[in-house]
């Protein structure tokens, strides 16, 4: 008997049919910089198979290199016979908890992602450090240098931080600003947003302009407040079960908000909700809910392309380029949608990025768990960033944000990193006075919040 | 392993670059093939010194030594049957000079065969040699095996580009053989002995490689014919006529489907063959030529249909066709066996006949595809090594295709390689002379017999 065979199995097995081609070692970014077969994807195969089959036991140092895939899922894409070698790390990844399993994940995933008002009073002390002004201190008078650099780097991740989290301040329904060409009588397209926890507690203001291009136009945009992760923390660190429990109330949650369309501006919260009708297939009371609830999931760029968009009037000089978040491009095929919003901006000089689509070495968080790596393939994006001379790098992903941040000042480069929303909101907007429906007040503005964290950042350099 | 071995290795290339966790040793005994035997310790070095160095301690200890790119092999030439060190280069991956003048580049052998292509391209230049394993296989890897490709019909194959070679020899001398000179008749010719020896004469560390100037234009042709005869009858007819195209590669019925079923690129259904061709060139209007008689001499043949890709996305759109076929054979059944055996040209048409007959014989699909223009066929035959009835009829009808390119005046391998999985014909092949030859140069340079033992030759 082997040690895998009263466990369950990953669903991916199509890895029984790996020929053991190589192609996947070319795409592959911890193949790239480490260059040894034990950090490939056919690497991670050939350990599962072996793992699973009983050739090898399923020692910690097997299930450990599971971990070091980044989850890009760019072999996934290359495989000619069709394995998804990323899939299966992940699974693997089950079936380590099923046989070491990890407190601090049930403490983790269980008791503090899945309560919002948690993860905000977790992080209360990063506004804090950012609200009193002690991360401009740092900055200004250069303690910050002191710190040691994998901590100055984890620092550097830190986007400028909203004094209160979007999800309490963001209204549940925000009302169309214009009605809609498209809509259904005055009240316009009835759109779900997802507002996702990175999203809420660091990049709020990114957000508010998601809902603030969706309302003007046309969009009622109903914004359920009791939504908790997507998941996609647990699912990475091995607790499908967790993920299970997660998307049943965020599928009930917009079942009773009614609408036809669930809109998200990050990109791995999509890939996950997306996913939930595949997690609950087997689950005879959810399978089909979960289903038609992913059907509707789209991210803002891929949605915002489906609608008559209003032209901007606003104009953004710069020379933009963008990255394609893994979750985005891979996760969900959406790669065009991006680049089209950025270039209908009048102003924008469109630069396409070198490798746009290969991994950032963020994956949630290989910065903390695999720093020497996930920095490694980092300097490979800035690289490729610094050789195009833009000023903005756009990316629809809180993850490769935050460690795009990390890039540009490590790199000493003098480039903003943003949402492509946030762009076309100051195309709606070109000054904060004359934003048309700010009276609303509810939604805080985004203006200005860029410039801040570029001022810290060459404070530093 | 010894842990004082290992600590001797680390002390040689540091403790990065050291490998010897059961895990990571797994994970060194496979190449793309069915083949497996775990190394004792797997050695990534960053210099020709540390290859010396690590040589001699091999030596010392008599330990075998196999050394090994991105292990993409397709005869189990990098697999460590008898254990040992894996000495695996991926970390020698430097471009050392591009010269423009010369039109050469020097590389570390690790470096992937394709970032040197794209190196060199952005200066105009071009390395031609395209084996599908471009993008996961190493230059070092490419030599060791002289690979080849479809391009090679009109460009050669590796071994036509390389101009000399760093080699660490079996007792850690370090030997330096051609250089920039195109001429050169001083001594015997080393390059040439190492191209193709598999790692069993000396680790290459270091290549220069011959460069031309990259064509700037290209057109490709797709031509469909309802019999497979005639297809493999015009392969000839377009080389009789003067005309060498870059490509000339045919696919039959079952590939076109194979592809057509995973792809859904709009290739042509119902066919029994299929030609991709291309002419390429620095003069538009030769190319463009070119691809017209190439269209007449189809059509006189009597392809059913031929068609020019007009654009850049129609061409990539073929190419990407022909570099699927494999992989996606792997889609209609458990397991398929590719072999590349070689014919004279003059030979295919009756060296498909033969195949087609071994597989009607035995009741196993065989899927022909390949160079055609150089004769380099590749029968892959569709099978479930589970059943044991199915495995035993594959071994057989791999030696009837082996017999069926030696009774052609053809050769066992085009371009994989003898490795381990074809050393029961080599004695077929070559003759007692040739074999007792070959080997007594083995002896002379690798008198302990540590480098890639039990390789290429029959014991």
């Amino acid at each position: 008997m082997t040690q895998a065979e009263n466990l369950r199995q990953p669903s991916e097995d199509q890895y029984l049919n790996c020929i053991r081609c190589g192609a996947c070692l070319a795409v592959c970014p911890t193949y790239r910089e480490y260059l040894s077969e034990t950090a490939s994807p056919r690497g991670r195969v050939a350990l599962a198979r072996k793992g699973l089959e009983g050739e090898l036991e399923l020692s910690p140092n097997l299930l450990e290199q599971m971990y070091a895939c980044f989850d890009c899922m760019a072999c996934n894409t290359t495989c000619p016979v069709g394995i998804h070698p990323a899939d299966l790390a992940i699974e693997m990844r089950h079936v380590q908890e099923q046989i070491y399993p990890a407190r601090w994940k049930q403490t983790l995933f269980g008791g503090l992602i899945s309560w919002p008002e948690r993860m905000e009073q977790a992080t209360w002390p990063l506004r804090v450090y950012e609200k009193m002004g002690f991360r401009r201190l740092a900055y200004a008078t250069g303690i910050r240098r002191l710190l040691p650099g994998k901590v100055r780097d984890m620092e550097a991740m830190l986007p400028h931080l909203p004094q209160r989290p979007l999800r309490q301040v963001l209204p549940e329904i925000t009302p169309a600003a214009f009605p809609s060409p498209v809509g259904e009588g005055r009240g316009g397209v009835r759109v779900g947003f997802f507002l996702g926890c990175a999203q809420s507690l660091m990049f709020a203001e990114q957000s508010a302009a998601t809902v603030r291009v969706l309302s003007r136009n046309g969009c009622t945009v109903i914004t359920p407040k009791e939504t908790v992760c997507c998941g996609m923390p647990a699912l990475g660190y091995g607790r499908p079960d967790r993920v299970q429990e997660q998307a049943r109330q965020n599928i009930a949650l917009f079942e009773r908000a009614q609408v036809e369309t669930i809109v998200t501006d990050c990109a791995t919260c999509g890939s996950t909700l997306k996913d939930y009708g595949r997690l609950l297939a087997d689950d005879p009371d959810w399978g089909e809910r979960a289903a038609a609830f992913s059907a509707r999931v789209r991210d803002i760029s891929e949605f915002l392309m489906t609608i008559p968009l209003e032209k901007p009037q606003g104009r953004v000089e710069a020379r933009v380029t963008y990255h394609d978040p893994c979750h985005l491009r891979r996760g969900q095929g959406v790669w065009k949608q991006p680049r089209a919003l950025l270039q209908m901006i009048d102003g924008i000089e469109f630069v396409e990025l070198r490798e746009a689509d290969w991994c950032c070495g963020s994956a949630g968080s290989q910065l903390i768990t695999h720093y020497e790596t996930s920095l490694k393939v980092l300097k490979r994006k800035t690289d490729s960033i610094a050789s195009t001379r833009a000023e903005y790098i756009a990316s629809g992903c809180p993850g490769c944000q935050m460690q795009l941040n990390v890039g540009v000042q490590r790199s000493g480069l003098d480039v903003k990193v943003v949402h492509p929303i946030e762009l076309l909101d100051r195309a709606y907007s070109p000054s904060p006075s004359a934003l048309p429906h700010r009276g609303r007040g509810l939604i805080p503005s985004a203006s200005g919040s860029v410039e801040r964290v570029r001022e810290i950042g060459r404070r530093d350099g | 392993m010894d842990k004082s071995l290992i600590s001797q290795l680390e002390k040689i290339v540091g403790k990065d670059g050291v490998l010897s966790t059961t895990e990571d040793l797994a994970v060194y005994g496979y190449d793309a093939t069915f083949a497996e035997h775990r190394p004792d310790v797997v050695v990534l070095p960053r210099c020709t010194e540390q290859v010396s160095q690590v040589v001699v301690l091999a030596g010392r200890e008599r330990i075998p030594l196999v050394t090994r790119g991105m292990g993409s092999g397709m005869a189990a030439a990098s697999v460590p049957f008898n254990g040992g060190i894996t000495l695996a280069m991926t970390r020698m991956n430097r471009i050392l000079e591009i010269d423009e003048v010369n039109a050469t580049v020097r590389v570390e052998s690790g470096i992937v065969t394709a970032d040197l292509q794209t190196a060199v391209e952005k200066l105009g230049l071009f390395y031609p040699p395209d084996p599908s394993s471009i993008r996961h296989s190493t230059i070092g890897g490419n030599i060791a095996c002289n690979a080849g490709g479809p391009r090679c019909l009109k460009y050669g194959v590796t071994g036509d580009y390389v101009l000399g070679l760093t080699v660490v020899m079996a007792d850690g001398n370090i030997l330096h053989t051609g250089g920039k000179c195109i001429k050169d008749v001083v001594g015997y010719d080393l390059t040439a002995l190492f191209t193709g020896s598999e790692g069993t004469l000396g680790v290459i560390t270091e290549a220069l490689l011959r460069l031309v100037t990259r064509p700037k234009f290209a057109r490709t042709a797709l031509a469909e014919f309802s019999s497979l005869e005639t297809a493999s009858r015009t392969v000839n007819a377009i080389l009789a006529a003067g005309i060498v195209p870059a490509t000339l590669e045919l696919m039959d019925e079952t590939a076109i489907t194979c592809i057509e079923e995973s792809m859904h690129l709009g290739l042509p259904l119902g066919v029994e063959a299929i030609l991709l061709i291309e002419t390429d060139g620095s003069d538009e209007n030769a190319v463009l030529r070119e691809i017209e008689a190439i269209e007449g001499i189809c059509q006189e043949c009597g392809a059913r249909q031929v068609k020019v890709a007009r654009d850049e996305s129609e061409r990539s759109k073929l190419w990407q066709a022909r570099r699927s076929v494999s992989p996606a054979l792997a889609r209609r059944a458990p397991n398929k066996l590719g072999e590349d055996i070689t014919v004279p040209r003059s030979a295919i048409p009756e060296a498909i006949r033969r195949i087609k007959a071994i597989s009607a014989k035995h009741g196993l699909p065989i899927v022909i595809f390949g160079h055609a223009g150089d004769g380099n066929l590749h029968p892959n035959i569709l099978f479930d090594k589970r059943d044991p009835e199915q495995w035993s009829k594959v071994e057989q009808m791999v030696a009837e295709e082996f017999a069926v390119a030696l009774e052609l005046g053809g050769t066992l391998s085009g371009e994989h390689g003898v490795g381990a999985l074809k050393r029961p014909y080599m004695e077929q092949a070559l003759g007692p002379v040739s074999i007792d030859i070959q080997k007594r140069i083995k002896q002379a340079l690798d008198p302990l017999n540590i480098l890639n033992p039990g390789k290429v030759f029959p014991d």
